[in-house]
């Protein structure tokens, strides 16, 4: 996926025009926050931020750990019959997936929803080979059929109205005109069943790797993984380096955050626990599985102060509770994670120099950080990375020079002074024209003015 | 925390209060005169550097706060009529000269003695009930502002003080919760999207009966009265000191 995350200023002000993408986008993240919030006040809002700090240490301690728990890790997977393989960037991922698509002789691949997959740009890669990809979670589904890329982390479609994916059906799968969603899905299902029976190979990704089982773990809705995991001969697994937890039971608090703060379940649909390829007393299952272990950028911050995020879940909790990501969409983050986690991750893994906007596309309100299962401080990130972007002359220079300027009138009391009242003889001058950033302002709201007296007068008056 | 009672209070007014609401912060000073506390007002301090340290640049920001703590250098307790400047004082300022000598301590020092307005008489001084009265009913929405609500963990301490003012109705309004857009330089850097989260408040503000909202924040105050003027809207955003002074307008003071 084209890096477009330097343009979120002119892409955001066209998402926040367009309406039929606007009343998705807030009724889609408003339902999941309203059923987040009930989810984790179910037996009490102490009993909710208990799980949600129990869950964000196992997640740290799992972070600690990392290196010997990947080797752990490895080692069981291996005993379990799983190939393992390393990927240190997206070029050695895609080249790992094409190898054994050749190895295997593989023709059609169906695939589980995975946002690794779409860090990587697996699907382009895996066409140009000349192979069949189909996508078979339902919104990643209408994503691909779409020529699009998905827009949220939780629910891929979350930017498009019901009849525009009923349009897109109609024109792209000719499925007979309806407004039945339950229609809809239904003619997907058939669509997509006989494609499973077909496919020599499935792709999924995985929400967690239990290190002492060497179990990979994955959590969906439609039991599309379920059909991708084990219906295919061959399985491979894109997994990020950073999905680590120590134990069986950790895993089991993490699986009870994680579909609580994406959707308000309290379980995930269907939970597949996948131990290795088929044993010959087993009926089904794939001959071989594979697990991909993709750093692509996560090694490097994991050396940084920053190395916190990457105890990320991928709920999307953060993004139906920012209302940045709420008024935008995920689109406008141009690359393949958007809102507050977008924003952090996005510039560490392109680099800052390729994702400039994105730090400061948040007004710090902290609504992400208070929703977060594993407690993530995106907020203090956003800040840090901002600091970052000015260290290193990246960001507004426009805006830094004008802030160089602000604070030397503001570190003495007179040129405080001095300026206060500038401010407000500047203002009468000005009257109704309004540059540059009061031109941003005047917008959309009336202008404040200057009060004839500031405070400091008022009270030295007072005195008198 | 210690306990601020019977401590001199210096008040910090910031600079958003001080040029464009001056009234509010005198309103602060009639509510803590009347309970008997004694107030000063140290005529250096500017501002608290957080423009300059949420957009990143902290050199800047720690010049500014430098002034900030030559200025409350001798303070009991310091208190201000805004969330997030209390919140930059209290969780930024230590982070900003950790390792200082010199600085380090002073913000350390700085950061335990300051308290937003709502927090200090509820928390601090342990009063919710001012003896106030309005003239005639209100409905008395509230915006909880972010870093209050988030950093501070207020929002308690508003509705408190409200409920106990005679003839004001708390009024709930949907949302409130929710960021008002403002975000300092936020609101003209992505104007485009503030101006969409501002009229989302609008519309919750003006859907809900409330015929005044309050806040604790006059960076909030800015933004939404901006907001609602441009919308038509007669409703208008307040400070929490404000409504409380009209509240105390020709009540007996207590004894
Ligand atoms: S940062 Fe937290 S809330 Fe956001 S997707 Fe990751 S785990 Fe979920």
């Amino acid at each position: 996926m084209k890096i477009e995350s330097n343009n979120f200023v002119d892409l955001a002000s066209i998402a926040v025009r367009n309406t039929d993408q606007q009343t998705a986008v807030r009724r889609g993240t408003r339902n999941a926050y309203n059923n987040r919030q009930a989810a984790f006040t179910q037996f009490g809002y102490e009993h909710g931020q208990k799980l949600r700090m129990q869950a964000a240490a196992a997640k740290r301690r799992a972070l600690k750990s990392l290196p010997d728990l990947l080797e752990e890790a490895e080692a069981r997977m291996k005993e379990n019959g799983i190939t393992v393989l390393w990927a240190e960037d997206a070029a050695e991922a895609r080249r790992h997936v094409q190898e054994i698509a050749a190895r295997h002789q593989v023709k059609r691949i169906v695939k589980s929803k995975s946002m690794l997959s779409e860090e990587i740009a697996l699907n382009g890669a895996l066409e140009g080979a000349g192979l069949d990809v189909v996508e078979t979670d339902l919104g990643e589904y209408i994503v691909q059929i779409g020529g699009e890329h998905p827009s949220h982390i939780v629910a891929p479609i979350i930017h498009k109205s019901k009849e525009s994916i009923r349009d897109l059906m109609v024109e792209k799968l000719g499925m007979p005109f309806t407004d039945n969603s339950g229609e809809m899905v239904a003619f997907a299902r058939q669509r997509l069943r006989p494609i499973y029976l077909d496919a020599d190979m499935g792709i999924s990704g995985g929400n967690f790797i239990i290190a002492e089982t060497g179990t990979v773990t994955l959590v969906t809705n439609e039991g599309n993984g379920r059909l991708c995991t084990s219906a295919p001969r061959v399985h491979v697994a894109l997994v990020g380096i950073e999905k680590m937890v120590e134990t069986v039971e950790d895993y089991a608090l993490l699986t009870q955050v994680l579909p609580r703060a994406g959707t308000g379940q309290h379980m995930a649909v269907y939970t597949s626990m996948i131990n290795g390829p088929r044993r010959t007393d087993e009926p089904d299952g794939p001959e071989a599985v594979y697990v991909v272990l993709v750093d692509n950028g996560r090694s490097k911050v994991y050396a940084t102060k920053y190395a916190e995020v990457l105890s990320c879940v991928r709920c999307g909790s953060c993004q139906n509770a920012c209302p940045v990501y709420r008024s935008t969409g995920g689109g406008a983050y141009g690359w393949v994670y958007g809102g507050p986690i977008g924003a952090v991750l996005t510039p560490l893994y392109v680099g800052l120099e390729n994702a400039e906007p994105l730090p400061y596309a948040s007004s710090l309100c902290g609504a992400c950080k208070q929703v977060c299962p594993v407690d993530i401080d995106l907020p203090r990130m956003l800040l840090d990375l901002r600091h970052d972007m000015t260290v290193r002359g990246h960001g507004s220079k426009l805006y830094g020079f004008g802030l160089w300027a602000w604070s030397i009138t503001q570190r003495t009391a007179w040129s405080y002074r001095l300026t206060a009242w500038a401010a407000r003889v500047g203002q009468k001058i000005m009257g109704r024209w309004h540059p540059g950033p009061i031109g941003a302002w005047a917008k959309y709201r009336d202008l404040p003015t200057f009060a004839p007296k500031t405070f400091r007068q008022l009270w030295a008056e007072r005195g008198k | 925390m210690s306990p601020p009672k019977g401590k001199t209070v210096s008040l910090f007014v910031t600079c958003i209060v001080d040029m464009m609401y001056p009234q509010t912060g005198m309103s602060v000073v009639t509510i803590l005169e009347r309970l008997g506390v004694n107030v000063v007002f140290p005529m250096a301090q500017t501002c608290c550097g957080q423009p300059a340290f949420n957009s990143g640049n902290r050199r800047e920001a720690a010049r500014v706060a430098k002034q900030f703590l030559r200025a409350f250098d001798g303070a009991e307790v310091i208190v201000t009529p805004s969330g997030s400047c209390a919140a930059m004082v209290r969780h930024e300022f230590p982070s900003l000269f950790a390792g200082d000598t010199l600085w380090g301590p002073r913000a350390e020092r700085a950061a335990s003695i300051t308290w937003e307005f709502s927090e200090y008489l509820v928390d601090g001084l342990g009063i919710t009930d001012l003896g106030g009265r309005l003239n005639a009913p209100r409905k008395v929405g509230l915006h909880d502002s972010c870093h209050g609500l988030r950093v501070l963990k207020l929002g308690g301490q508003a509705r408190a003080l409200i409920g106990e003012v005679e003839n004001a109705e708390l009024s709930e309004v949907p949302d409130c919760d929710n960021c008002c857009g403002f975000g300092g330089l936020f609101a003209v850097k992505m104007a485009d999207v503030s101006g969409a989260m501002l009229q989302d408040k609008v519309k919750s503000i003006t859907g809900s009966e409330a015929d005044v909202v309050v806040t604790g924040d006059a960076s909030c105050m800015t933004q939404i009265n901006g907001g609602l003027a441009r919308s038509g809207s007669a409703v208008r955003c307040v400070h929490l000191a404000d409504l409380l002074a009209e509240s105390l307008e020709g009540q007996e003071a207590p004894k």
